[in-house]
Parts: C-alpha cells; sequence; structure tokens
C-alpha cells in the first residue's frame, strides 16, 4: 500500500507538467488562448469521428477514466464560442433555429447539401482561421504544411484521392446523434470536416436527410444568383462533397471570385490537413462483403479465408495460417510497380512466421526496411517524389498488413513517416529529399523507441527495492530491460514470470534473466491468484495505450491487471509515447487480431492429449486464439513513459501535447546532440510558464 | 478403541494407499468409494448389544481419520465420514423414539398413569422427532435448548427398557440398527451417484434461448448440465482450457459431438471475452461452510471477471462436496502443488541451470485449486436445488451433526 501511495505522490507534478494550463491565465496570453480555442475545437466539432488529440479538456479535474465513446457536445462552451467569435461570411444567427425560421434556413442547408446538420460550417472556417491566428507556432507550420501538398492538387477531390481512398470512419452513431439534437441545439457549429469523407455515410445511411438536402438544393439552385460571395465558400465545399447537388454546385463555382477560393483552399487544406493527421488508422471491416472483395483484387497475396469463424469476431481478418506462403513464393521475382521491395517483403515473411514479434522489434524491422526502400528508391518520369514515394510506401504497407495486421505503433509511425514525406519541399532535389526522409527514420527510431526506453528503465528502476516481488507477464522488452537494469544496480528483488498459452513467450524471458543469473518464479496464468498474494508490484508491457486510459496489450494482461487490482497490488505500465493513439476502445472484440487457432491444438510437453485433432471436422467447435486484449484504465495505478510516470487519464493529455508536435519540429532546429527528453522536459516548462 | 475387523483393514488400507497414490482422484469417484469402504467397515463390524451405535460411531471415526489424513486436500473423504457418523446417529435415535413409543405404549395400556412420566415422554418423543425429520425451521431452533434436559432422560428411560427387554431383542435391535444405517448408506451412494442427473434437472431453470455460458476446465456435472439443457434450448458456450490439465478441450470436443455450439479459448482471453457471456458455470471441488467454493486453478480469475461485468457465476455442487469446515487460508492448507513439469519442461530451460552455487535458482508454482470467496458466487446448485452461499451453513447443519464437525 505503501508503495501505491507513494507512486502517487510522484505522479502529480508530472499531470501538471504535462500540460494543465492553469486556470485564469487564459485571456492574457496568445498561447492561453490558443488552448481556449483548442478546447472550443474540441466541442465544436462533434461529428469527427476521430477522437482528436484534444479529448479532454484542460480544466476538467477529474477527467473520466473511460472517456465516453461519443464526444457529445456540452452546451455552453459552444455558447461561448458563437459568441467569442466574430461572424463571417453570409452567417446569420436566426439562420441556426432550424425550422423556426424556413426563409433562412433551406439557404443554410443548401449550402450544405450532403450534410442535414448545416449551419456550423459557414462558421467554422472562420473560427479556424482565428484559432490558426491565434495558434502562432503551431498553426503556421500547419499552414505551411498544408500548403505544398495544397498546391499540388487541383480540388479537393483529387486530394481526397491522394488519402488513399481511405474507407473513413463511418459518423454513423454520431452523426445521428447529431442530426436527433438539432432542434434543441441553436447554434450547431463544427469545423469542415472533410466534407467528402463525412457526406458520403450520411448519404447512405440518413435517406431523410438526403432527401432534404436534395430538396434544399434545388432551392438553392433557384435563388444562387443573389447568393452573397461567403455562400459560395460553403458550396465549393457543397460541391466537393456532394453528387446529389454536384451539378448545380459546380456551375456556381465557376463563378467563385478568386479571393473568396483562395480562402476557402487556404483554410479548408489545413483542416483537411489537421483532420488527416487526426483520424485514426482506418480499420478494414471484414464482415463487409464488398470491401473485403475489393481488397481481395488489390491483395498481393492470395489467402483463404478459414471456414470455422467465431460470429463474434466476423469482422477481423482470420486466414488459413501458412497458405500465403505459396503464392508470396510464386510471386517474388515478380517486377512489377505495386510489387513489395525485398527488404519489406523479407520483414513481411518474418512477421508472417512469427520471428518478429513484440511492438518495438516488429517496428523497427519495418522502418528499417522502409529505409532500405527509401534509398533504393528513384523517382519515375512524370512523377513527383512526394506522390509516388507516398503510394509505393502504402504498397509496402498494405503488403505488410496482409502479413499480419500492423499494430497500432506501427501505425503511428507510418503515419509519421507519410507526414513527412507529404511536408518535403517540392523544391528539394531527389537526392536530398530521400536522405532527409532516412535522416527522419533515424531519429524516429531514436528518439522514439531507444531514447524512450532508456528514459523508461531509468524511471521504473526507482520503484523497484530490495526485497520487491516484482510479477510481469509474457514478454515485454521494456520490462525485461528495467528487470535486468534493476539487477546491474544491485537491487534485491524476486521476479514472478507469468505466462500463457499457446505463445508462451514468458519462457523465453525466463531463459534470458536465469542466463543473466536472476532467480525466477515461473507459473501459467490460472495460477496468478494464488502466486499474486506474495506480489507486491505487477510491471507489464503494452501494445498500445489508447485515448481512453485503455492499454490494449498482449492477451491475459487485462486478467492478471485485474486480479493484481482485486488484491491490491499496484500494476504499472511501461509503454513509449509514440505507443498512444487517439482511438477509444471499450472491448476486446471491437478490435483485436487472431492468432492461428490450430496454435491452441497442441500442448507442449504432453503427448497423450490430442482431442482436438481434427477439430475442424466439427461443424460446432471453433477454436479461438485472439492475440491482445483491453485492459481497462481503473486496473492500472501508472503507465509508466520516457515523459514520466502518469496516470492512465493523462494518456489524452500527452496525445494532445505532442503529437501536433511543434516540440519536434523546433528539436530539428534544436541541434541533434543534445537529449531530446531533457529537450521535452524543457519545452514542458515553458508551456507551463506560459 | 474399537478396531475393525481383518477384512475390512485390508480395505481401509488399499483405499489408504489409493488416496496417498492419487490414484483414486475426483470428488465423486472418492466420496462414492468412501462411502462403500465404510459400509463395508460397518457390515462387518461386530457391535456389543450394548450402546452398539457408540460403537459403530467409535469405529468410523477411527477409519475416517485415517483415510482423511491420507489425502486432507481430498474434502469429500471427510464429508462422507461425517454424513455416515450423521446417518449413525439419526438412526440410534430414531430407534430409541421407536423403543420409546413401545415403552409408552405399555405405559398407557397398564394405565398407570404419572404425569411426570408422560410429560418427559412427550418430552423424548418431540426430541427424537426434530432429530429423525430435521426439518430447518425456526421452531426447532427455538425448541433445541431442552434438548440437553431430553438427552438425559433419554439415556435413563433407555436404560430402563433394555432392563426389561430380554437378550433376543437386543440382538434384533443391533441388527435392526446396522440394517438401518446401511440403508442409510445406500442411499447416500444413491445420491451421490444421481447428483449428476438432480442438477442437471435444473438447467432449464437458469439457461434461456440463445445465451451464452463460459465454463473453464472439465466438469462432469456442468457435462450434464448442458447437455440436459440442450435439449429444448439452443445457446452457445465459451470452454477456457484449464491450464495446466486442459481438460476445456476435452470437454469442447464433448459439447460440440453434442451438437452444442462451442468455441475453444486460452485461459487468458477469459477476460476479453467475458464481457460477451451472460453465465459462468462451473464444477466445484467442495463447497465450504461459509460458502465460498474451491475450485479448479483458474476460476478465481474467471470469477473477478465475472464481478466486473456482473454476470452470474454458478457453481454446481453435490452435497457430497459440502465441508462443514471454514476455510482457514485454503489457498496453502486446503491446496494441491503438483509437479512443475505440467507448466515447463526441464529440457527447456536445463542450460541455464547448472546448479552450481550461486547459480540462479527456478521456482515453478502450478496449484490445484483455487478458493472463490463467497461474495463472488451468485450462486450454488446443489442436488436440492439453488441456494445463495449465505445459506449453506444452514444446509451443513442440516446434514451433519454438530459433534462431527471436529472429528476427534
Amino acid at each position: 500500500m505503501d508503495s501505491r501511495r507513494g507512486s502517487r505522490f510522484v505522479i502529480d507534478p508530472k499531470i501538471r507538467q504535462v500540460g494543465f494550463v492553469p486556470a485564469g491565465c487564459e485571456s492574457e496570453n496568445p498561447n492561453a488562448s490558443s488552448a481556449v480555442a483548442a478546447i472550443a475545437n474540441v466541442d465544436v466539432n462533434p461529428t469527427s469521428d476521430s477522437p482528436s488529440p484534444v479529448m479532454i479538456p484542460p480544466r476538467l479535474a477529474d477527467p473520466l477514466p473511460r472517456a465516453a465513446p461519443l464526444p457529445v457536445p456540452s452546451p455552453p462552451p459552444r455558447k461561448h464560442t458563437s459568441v467569442e467569435i466574430p461572424l463571417q461570411g453570409s452567417y446569420n444567427p436566426t439562420d441556426s433555429v432550424l425550422g423556426t425560421s424556413p426563409p433562412f434556413s433551406p439557404a443554410s442547408n443548401g449550402r450544405y447539401a450532403g450534410v442535414p446538420s448545416s449551419e456550423g460550417p459557414d462558421l467554422s472556417p472562420s473560427f479556424v482561421s482565428r484559432a490558426s491566428s491565434a495558434m502562432e507556432g503551431m498553426s503556421l507550420r500547419e499552414d505551411h504544411l498544408g500548403s505544398p501538398s495544397a498546391s499540388r492538387f487541383a480540388t479537393v477531390g483529387e486530394y481526397a484521392m491522394f488519402k488513399q481512398q481511405q474507407p473513413q470512419q463511418p459518423a454513423t452513431a454520431v452523426t445521428k446523434v447529431y442530426a436527433s439534437s438539432l432542434p434543441q441545439e441553436p447554434v450547431q457549429s463544427f469545423a469542415p470536416v472533410g466534407k467528402e469523407d463525412s457526406s458520403k455515410p450520411l448519404k447512405e445511411r440518413t435517406t431523410k436527410a438526403e432527401r432534404r438536402a436534395k430538396q434544399e438544393a434545388d432551392r438553392e439552385a433557384k435563388r444562387i444568383a443573389k447568393e452573397s460571395a461567403g455562400a459560395k465558400v460553403v458550396e465549393g465545399e457543397a460541391r466537393a462533397s456532394s453528387n446529389v447537388v454536384g451539378k448545380a454546385s459546380r456551375a456556381q463555382s465557376q463563378k467563385k471570385d478568386s479571393a473568396s477560393e483562395k480562402r476557402l483552399s487556404a483554410v479548408e487544406k489545413a483542416s483537411e490537413k489537421e483532420k488527416k493527421k487526426e483520424i485514426p488508422a482506418p480499420r478494414m471491416q471484414f464482415d463487409d462483403q464488398s470491401r473485403v472483395a475489393k481488397a481481395k483484387k488489390r491483395a498481393l497475396i492470395e489467402q483463404t479465408e478459414t471456414k470455422h469463424r467465431v460470429e463474434l469476431f466476423r469482422h477481423l481478418p482470420q486466414f488459413v495460417y501458412g497458405a500465403q506462403l505459396p503464392s508470396l513464393e510464386a510471386k517474388f521475382f515478380h517486377d512489377d510497380a505495386m510489387h513489395p521491395h525485398p527488404a519489406v517483403y523479407q520483414v513481411g515473411l518474418q512477421y508472417l512466421t512469427g520471428d518478429i514479434t513484440g511492438g518495438n522489434a516488429r517496428c523497427i524491422a519495418m522502418l528499417s526496411a522502409f529505409k532500405e526502400l527509401i534509398k533504393d528508391y528513384c523517382t519515375p518520369r512524370e512523377r513527383t517524389l512526394i506522390r509516388d514515394l507516398t503510394a509505393r510506401v502504402n504498397n509496402n504497407v498494405s503488403f505488410l498488413t496482409t502479413c499480419r495486421p500492423l499494430c497500432i505503433s506501427m501505425g503511428n509511425a507510418i503515419r509519421f513517416l507519410k507526414t513527412r514525406i507529404a511536408k518535403l519541399q517540392l523544391t528539394l532535389s531527389e537526392s536530398d529529399a530521400k536522405s532527409l526522409i532516412i535522416a527522419e527514420i533515424d531519429r524516429f527510431m531514436q528518439e522514439k523507441i531507444n531514447y524512450a526506453d532508456n528514459e523508461i528503465t531509468k524511471l521504473a528502476v526507482t520503484k523497484i527495492k530490495d526485497g520487491d516481488v516484482i510479477l510481469t507477464y509474457g514478454s515485454s522488452c521494456v520490462v525485461e530491460t528495467i528487470i535486468l537494469h534493476a539487477f546491474s544496480l544491485g537491487k534485491k528483488f524476486r521476479v514472478v514470470i507469468v505466462d500463457s498459452r499457446p505463445k508462451l513467450e514468458g519462457k523465453g524471458l525466463l531463459r534470458r534473466l536465469l542466463g543473466r543469473g536472476i532467480s525466477c518464479t515461473y507459473s501459467h496464468i490460472n495460477a496468478v491468484t494464488y502466486i499474486i498474494q506474495e506480489v507486491n508490484k505487477v510491471f507489464l508491457g503494452a501494445s498500445s495505450i489508447l485515448s481512453n486510459g485503455t492499454v490494449y496489450s498482449r492477451v491475459g494482461s487485462a486478467s492478471v491487471a485485474m486480479v493484481a487490482n482485486a488484491f491490491h497490488v499496484p500494476v504499472m505500465i511501461c509503454c513509449e509515447t509514440y505507443k498512444f493513439h487517439e482511438r477509444v476502445q471499450l472491448d476486446s472484440i471491437c478490435f483485436n487480431e487472431l492468432g492461428d487457432p490450430d496454435a491452441l491444438v497442441k500442448i507442449p510437453g504432453r503427448k497423450g492429449l490430442s482431442e482436438l485433432e481434427g477439430w475442424s471436422q466439427s461443424s460446432h467447435l471453433k477454436l479461438l486464439n485472439l492475440m491482445y486484449d483491453v485492459m481497462p484504465a481503473d486496473y492500472v495505478s501508472m503507465i509508466i513513459t520516457e515523459l514520466g510516470m502518469v496516470p492512465p487519464t493523462s494518456v489524452p493529455v500527452i496525445l494532445r501535447e505532442y503529437r501536433k508536435d511543434p516540440i519536434l519540429e523546433n528539436f530539428a532546429t534544436f541541434g541533434k546532440d543534445s537529449n531530446p527528453i531533457k529537450f521535452f522536459r524543457a519545452s514542458l516548462e515553458y508551456y507551463r510558464a506560459c | 478403541m474399537v478396531a475393525p475387523t481383518l477384512d475390512a483393514q485390508a480395505a481401509v488400507n488399499d483405499f489408504i494407499y489409493k488416496l496417498k497414490r492419487r490414484q483414486v482422484e475426483g470428488s465423486l469417484v472418492t466420496a462414492r468409494l468412501t462411502a462403500v469402504l465404510l459400509r463395508q467397515v460397518i457390515s462387518q463390524q461386530r457391535l456389543a448389544s450394548s450402546a452398539p451405535a457408540a460403537t459403530l460411531i467409535e469405529t468410523v471415526k477411527s477409519v475416517g481419520l485415517r483415510i482423511i489424513a491420507a489425502n486432507p486436500i481430498e474434502l469429500t473423504v471427510g464429508n462422507v465420514v461425517r454424513r455416515v457418523l450423521h446417518i449413525i446417529r439419526e438412526e440410534e435415535a430414531s430407534l430409541e423414539l421407536k423403543s420409546l413409543a413401545d415403552v409408552n405404549n405399555t405405559i398407557l395400556s397398564d394405565d398407570e398413569e404419572s404425569e411426570d412420566a408422560s410429560s418427559f415422554s412427550a418430552a423424548v418423543v418431540a426430541a427424537a422427532n426434530r432429530n429423525v425429520l430435521r426439518a430447518p425451521s425456526l421452531h426447532n431452533l427455538l425448541e433445541s435448548l431442552p434438548s440437553s434436559v431430553t438427552a438425559t432422560c433419554n439415556a435413563s428411560s433407555g436404560g430402563e427398557s433394555e432392563c426389561k427387554s430380554k437378550s433376543g431383542e437386543k440382538n434384533s435391535k443391533v441388527w435392526r440398527l446396522k440394517h438401518s444405517v446401511i440403508e442409510g448408506i445406500n442411499e447416500l451412494l444413491q445420491e451421490i451417484d444421481s447428483y449428476h442427473a438432480q442438477v442437471a434437472e435444473q438447467a432449464l431453470q437458469h439457461i434461456h434461448h440463445n445465451e451464452v455460458i463460459m465454463t473453464c476446465g472439465r466438469s462432469h456435472a456442468v457435462l450434464q448440465f448442458l447437455l440436459e439443457a440442450k435439449k429444448k434450448r439452443t445457446f452457445e458456450v465459451f470452454v477456457a482450457e484449464g491450464a495446466p490439465r486442459y481438460q476445456g478441450q476435452t470437454l469442447a470436443k464433448e459439447l460440440a459431438d453434442a451438437n452444442l455450439q462451442t468455441t475453444l479459448i486460452a485461459d487468458a482471453a477469459v477476460f476479453a471475452l467475458i464481457s460477451r457471456v451472460n453465465m459462468v458455470v462451473v464444477g466445484a471441488h467442495a463447497v465450504m461452510a461459509d460458502g465460498g467454493v474451491m475450485v479448479p486453478v483458474g476460476l478465481h480469475m474467471i470469477a473477478l471477471a465475472a464481478r466486473r461485468h456482473t454476470i452470474p457465476f454458478v457453481v454446481l455442487a453435490g452435497l457430497h462436496k459440502l465441508c462443514p469446515q471454514y476455510p482457514q487460508n485454503p489457498y496453502i492448507f486446503m491446496n494441491d502443488m503438483k509437479s512443475p513439469s505440467d507448466i515447463i519442461d526441464f529440457s527447456d530451460i536445463s542450460d541455464c541451470l547448472d546448479g552450481g552455487i550461486g547459480s540462479p535458482s527456478l521456482q515453478t508454482v502450478n496449484p490445484t485449486f483455487d478458493f472463490v470467496p463467497p461474495d463472488l458466487v451468485s450462486l450454488l446448485i446443489t442436488d436440492i436445488g439453488g441456494h445463495t452461499p449465505s445459506y449453506v451453513y444452514r444446509i451443513v447443519a442440516e446434514y451433519y451433526s454438530a459433534e462431527d464437525f471436529v472429528l476427534r
């Protein structure tokens, strides 16, 4: 109990450090007001499905351990923004009351065509522009990074295509909530969430809204001549968004005066950029027949789906294990632009066979392979490096995905790589660009993985005291380094390794620890309630930590944490911040990975038992080999990251503060020789001072 | 000290060896064998005509203590011994009641009415009745106060009646006692045998259509329970493997063969899936007097996960698994540590352990049982119906005599 109390004491200052803006100083300086704007942005943006980096408002003293899955906007902040933000364009406050003022509402709605809830966006560009002017460093950078890519695409549509046709997350639930709340909400304002993204699912699902949109579009066409310039801003968006009113609005957009267009594109592309960054990596739902068929056409490898699939997990891919290999072999010598780079190919095979496991190892292997890819890359004629390389990377990533679904940390790394590529200056020569990207990848590996692990080890070792009994589950490389480091410091402690079928990863850890001369206790997961009674600290690794504080890690970790929690043993999660993700998840079913079910059949070290041989003959028997599970935030005593030891409620804070990486940007100019962690801390101090 | 006959002695020794070598395992088999053994001991025991019941009790106790000591983890042995002792005490009481009734009849026929005698006899009849019927009611609890008073009269009046009776009658009485005790043990055996069916009968009350049920390892009672429900309902079962014995695989196969939609999962995936489960049904190793249950290892984790998601945790247990003891550190004293080879092969790690001084040591922990405290158990389904854990003490009081709770 003492240790737990002690750890909280340590944690507290860190929370403050991570960046709760002290109340009362908002109005004084630009930075603070940008923070306010950021809050407002969240509140104002209920349709954006992505839990944006700003997940919890900073001033919320006790953030809920499980963040609500739907960020339903609360009225007061919205009012606040509506008052604060100077109205632009054709926005008319009376428009806002939908239905009460019929003369106005069609016009305002018509501008929106596909989107039933209409009033917001004409307010939001102004809002965003204001916000961007307020947020100096960041949004300037934002613009800067938005412009090169923006200028390359004539239309938003093309830009969207450039975004690899990523299936956007359907905005169903959220939009429904939003639509139903319309009549009560006088001012519905939300930031322009990439129109073509949000409108598509809407068209499919809310037919009523669609009809209304169509009707209003017709009316819109009639009164089009009268419309002011500001209205056209929105029409431009509508054009991009909806096919229903496509013709009308396209005709409209021809007349657009150049000034408004420029402003539109700047604002829109900035927001596009932001949106793109914030959206979590799209997930393929494997119960969607058409999507699966499409993906199969594109796929490089032929995979046969298993027949015996557990009903609950139909949305997750499960292929016959090892069936991919022959087709992989057959296609190895194909010379195709779609073909993955040999280094990527090798890594993919290693994923497939399970030679590389563990989040960090997989991530490093992937990034190294991409480095090779970039080294060998040369831009084809009549192509630009940025676009072609991005497409190339996408092909390779999809290859890796077919080998084994990417883990969240890898998704983050890929996102990082892509933004770096997209941000390249057009003027750079090819060799310069390549070396720049390679340097960026190196820096990512150094800074986010190696430095981070060192820092986590340093922090976690302070939690190990003489006489401790430490429990760990499975095999986490960070926990292993922590144990080895603590042992090398001469601390006297015992290690309990809990393991589980079918992977038995703990055995490897046990061997390595025994090889280093550390005495261990080994057990299986069912005995954890027995062994936990002698344990006084639990250290676990994680595959990812999600924005609501849940820990996504190797299957069984949640059970161990639950038992530890029941016996009042503190649970410490060791995880680098690059594994944090904005996604939220409540259960282990919606998103997971299915392993090879046949792995469950054989019991190592037992000859007689083979009840399940030929299990696939039985139509009633199914085997389920889950790979990950989700640990609720309330089982976690603290999370040890390279930025300090934080409670799980601080995860969204870290995401908010570090995902926008202005600091990283500065770091590039700050000098490579200095310790980035120190620099992070210094910049944190700076934030606090503001 | 009354020693059993030679034949019985041999049987007892044989059973003790089997228990010690863990050749007899599983509470059902053990309970059956114990009851059969005690029946043999009793039937072969020569009984003195004076106080035959006391002799029987003495013999059963001495045998019972030895077989309990052979495998103290197998709590059913002790339970069956106590049940048999209880049967003997009951039969003794009912016989005495009968003889008393005879005495009363003779008294009434002689027309020698004395106030004292009639009042005494009435009290004795009531006490005997209570002993025999043992209906659990508040009335009986309140009435148990004068039992000590009546017990003394009981003895004196019994002695009086014995003085009157002839030697032939004595023999017949001993025979009758023995006979009825063996009858009682046969009933007990029948109860043990029919327990699965009795529990399974209640399945339809608890399982509805489209339900998802989770279980762990293999328990015959659970299998019967699910198969019985399968006759009327369609539902789905998640079976956790139940390391280190992995009997869940067997159960999954059996259930699938019975056309029940079955999914086998690893033990680690229990927490991930329990949120989609409607009920956890498991078999118990023993039920303690406080309502907590000793279960195969791993079920405490499942019980905690079920509590987290407020999913009912249902334990199936026969009455022979009901222990009058309270759990005192059950993880240590009522647990069995199995061989490490179940969880790790020595050859896997032999190169790391050279056995020299200062080389690292490896401990392996492989317990057999978990203790699930009563607050995590939603329902106990026994062969006499479903009960909450808090009611278990009352069932214990019904099926065991308080004198036998601690065997000495």
